[in-house]
């Protein structure tokens, strides 16, 4: 698939600043009262007309929440967060569900003009190119704050059975198949990120690819907080049935600002027999500054379930931005055969703290995983991988391979690998390996001599470094990524 | 022009060069013998601006500038290359990619238009097979498992495409079979005008029977003992070192 064209001009632009995403964007918004409690609940989920299951699905979730506390074992470290002194739900102004583009505030439009998701113009040239057989571009659903305001291309994938909207858009359209999944991989019990966010979880996407379909363009949802003192927390649904395939691939921004926002979403993937999800993202929230103020609190659950047999979930994520993230996407391989598998490339600067990995968790027979993961540390930042692999006694024939890397740019950032195993199949391979390099003089001069600037060189050295999970992601998204790589690390030699 | 004078260069707190003289005008290739830690890489580094090497007198002239002024990359953009004597590897970085991002970003500091991948596939294309070089290895990451001589036939390559007006070879030829120093001499040959220079480091008077050079330097103890046409090359074969004080085992 062949990059737009304006989207390899908004890649060109995204080099010539720090955090080019760091502008807000002045839109009269729907703003619930700080804090939390069940009336906030209610107010969520009346604002979004939601059926009764659901409101007290969210109220037995928050009644479990206030009994949760944070977990304390990551090797991440911040002041308390004080869940009472955010919003839980702000919403752009505007008649409820827009029907079409032209119904989008244009400020808005503009503001994911301005992101590089240009989506009018997306539905646009589709028109013109849009030749049959031949996959246009992407189909973009874009969240802002708490609530999705836009998906493309949605009529075109309709034609095809194929539904891809916000999650809210969902509960009222497919209520069934809404009810039947929801919390069906990540139960509203799960941790306490995950179920704050069932409590009051605002938007997201929700996919449903039906039995036999191949998706035929990268589904994407863009994510962007806005508004001071809120918390995202999205919701995402993908459900792939038999014999289906899908592409997805997930974007985040934020604005700069000094206080830190939270960000807790919940991702549940379910594949049935023979079905292949690929879920990417591309994870660019701000960081913080120089000196570790502000940025994004990244604290995320994603888990697939591979249901059917031969299905297979794969994972690839570049996580440049926030100040913590806090993420293990996994696979449950329930089905005989099924195949998982996470790459991910962690690139933490300046005062970044991340705590990411994955989970395998082999049920059935023959399953397998492969888990690359490439951590990058610069600056103070500090970096964990956290790994489990788990075989459980019916896991005939499991196979695991595990590969991590560490790459340290400078002498005050520490990398750490926190492999887990646990074997109960006698039958199973696992095989881990880990290495901890840095970035040479020599290979910095080699550069430099050759007329290389030595930021340039960090990035190209750094690229190399992650190049077996960057092909992984989708061919315009490489791109995007490869530049973010160099961007993150500005800064981090010299 | 390039005008090294009263050259002296410290590393590690050691004196190693102790007032290098040496002009190279356009067009000239010097060559430079000398024992092993006589100073000979000290000088292509400091030349080159590596980090480290620190100049503590003298001065290096480069066409009217102040070149010890300059940063690696600004060298580099100013024509600068330098072949090491030992290349380095950068593990998932293509040959390809490598050469294609030095190369622009010498065209981007020149002010020169940037080579779109066609037009550089086309010029590298052009140069490979000019010295007898696979496409397999331009895929390879840079020097990661090549051969000595292998490296030492990517660092021509890379001059080859960069172009260099001011190249310095630091044993070059050192692990190259004998034909594989044929066509690496004949590259650098094909590189030789009017405009450019060459400073070709190498132990064995056998490569300037192939790169004839205009002049022959011996390096002893960080400073240029003796100068002389291609004949001392010759003479300095058959009586190594020792009539300059120094014990060629040492
Ligand atoms: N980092 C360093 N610390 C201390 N001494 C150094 C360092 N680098 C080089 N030297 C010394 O400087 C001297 C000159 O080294 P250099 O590499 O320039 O020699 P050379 O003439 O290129 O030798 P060869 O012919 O073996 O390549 C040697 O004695 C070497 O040990
Ligand atoms: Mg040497």
């Amino acid at each position: 698939m062949a990059a737009q064209p304006e989207t390899i001009e908004q890649v060109r632009a995204v080099t010539e600043q720090k955090y080019k995403y760091g502008f807000t964007t002045d839109i009269e918004s729907d703003v619930a009262p700080k804090g939390l409690n069940e009336d906030i609940v209610r107010f969520i989920s009346a604002k979004k007309n939601e059926p009764e299951w659901l409101l007290e699905w969210r109220l037995k979730a928050f009644r479990v929440w206030q009994t949760m506390e944070e977990p304390q074992w990551a090797a991440v470290s911040f002041p308390p967060i004080d869940y009472q002194d955010a919003h839980y739900y702000a919403a752009p102004k505007m008649k409820a569900g827009p029907k079409s583009l032209d119904e989008v505030d244009p400020e808005l439009l503009k503001t994911y003009a301005k992101l590089g998701i240009p989506l009018r113009e997306q539905e646009i040239l589709a028109g013109v190119e849009g030749s049959e057989g031949k996959s246009p571009a992407i189909a973009v659903d874009a969240v802002f704050d708490s609530v999705s305001v836009a998906t493309t291309f949605k009529a075109k994938l309709e034609e095809m059975g194929i539904i891809f909207c916000a999650i809210s858009e969902a509960v009222q359209k497919h209520p069934d198949l809404v009810k039947k999944y929801l919390g069906s991989v990540v139960p509203y019990t799960d941790n306490f990120y995950a179920t704050l966010n069932c409590a009051v979880f605002t938007d997201g996407s929700f996919v449903y690819i039906p039995k036999g379909v191949r998706c035929p363009m990268e589904l994407s949802t863009y994510f962007r907080i806005n508004q001071a003192n809120t918390g995202q927390f999205e919701r995402t649904l993908i459900i792939a049935d038999a014999g289906s395939y899908v592409s997805y691939l997930e974007g985040c921004t934020a604005p700069k600002r000094d206080e830190n926002q939270l960000h807790a979403a919940v991702v549940e993937l379910v594949a049935h027999d023979d079905a292949t999800i690929k879920y990417s993202t591309v994870q660019n929230w701000y960081p913080g500054n120089e000196e570790g103020v502000g940025g994004i609190y990244n604290f995320v659950t994603k888990r697939g379930a591979c249901r059917g047999k031969n299905s297979k979930i794969s994972w690839t994520q570049v996580e440049t931005g926030s100040a913590i993230t806090w993420k293990y996407p996994s696979c449950i391989l329930q089905g005989d055969n099924s195949v998982g598998e996470f790459y991910s490339v962690a690139i933490t600067n300046n005062f970044q703290q991340a705590d990411t990995g994955t989970k395998m968790i082999h049920i059935g027979k023959n399953t397998r995983s492969t888990i690359v993961s490439k951590g990058i540390s610069a600056g103070k930042a500090q970096q964990t991988y956290r790994g489990l692999v788990k075989i459980l006694p019916k896991a005939e024939g499991a196979r695991n391979h595990t590969q991590c890397d560490s790459l340290l740019i400078g002498d005050q950032c520490g990398a750490h690998t926190v492999p887990y195993i646990e074997s109960r199949n006698r039958s199973a391979r696992i095989e881990h390996e880990a290495t901890t390099a840095k970035i040479s003089e020599d290979q910095l001069f080699y550069c430099r001599q050759r007329g290389i600037s030595e930021e340039d060189a960090v990035s190209l050295i750094v690229n190399g470094f992650c190049k077996e999970v960057l092909k992984e992601l989708p061919m315009e998204f490489a791109v995007e990524a490869q530049k973010l790589v160099g961007i993150s690390l500005e800064g981090s030699v010299g | 022009m390039i005008e090294i004078k009263n050259l002296h260069a410290k590393v590690d707190g050691k004196d190693i060069l102790k007032g290098v003289d040496l002009t190279i005008r356009p067009g000239e290739v010097h060559a430079i013998m000398g024992p092993n830690g006589a100073g000979k890489s000290t000088l292509s580094y400091v030349l080159a601006g590596r980090d480290g090497y620190e100049v503590t007198k003298g001065s290096v002239t480069y066409y009217g500038k102040d070149l010890l002024a300059l940063e690696p990359e600004e060298r580099a953009a100013a024509g600068v290359f330098l072949a090491f004597q030992y290349p380095v590897e950068i593990p998932g970085v293509a040959n390809t990619t490598f050469l294609k991002t030095a190369l622009n970003a010498i065209r981007k500091h020149r002010g020169e238009k940037e080579l779109d991948a066609m037009q550089f596939l086309k010029l590298l294309r052009e140069k490979t097979k000019a010295l007898g070089m696979s496409d397999e290895m331009l895929k390879r990451a840079v020097n990661v498992g090549f051969s000595g001589g292998e490296k030492k036939r990517n660092e021509t390559l890379q001059m080859a495409v960069l172009e260099p007006k001011f190249a310095v070879l630091d044993e070059t030829d050192s692990g190259l079979d004998i034909d594989a120093l044929k066509i690496v001499a004949e590259g650098v040959n094909a590189l030789r005008s009017p405009e450019r220079s060459m400073l070709v480091i190498t132990h064995y008077q056998r490569l300037l029977d192939y790169i004839v050079p205009d002049h022959v330097h011996v390096l002893a103890a960080g400073r240029i003992v003796k100068s002389g046409g291609k004949e001392l090359a010759l003479e300095l074969e058959k009586n190594g070192y020792r009539d300059f004080g120094v014990n060629e085992a040492a």
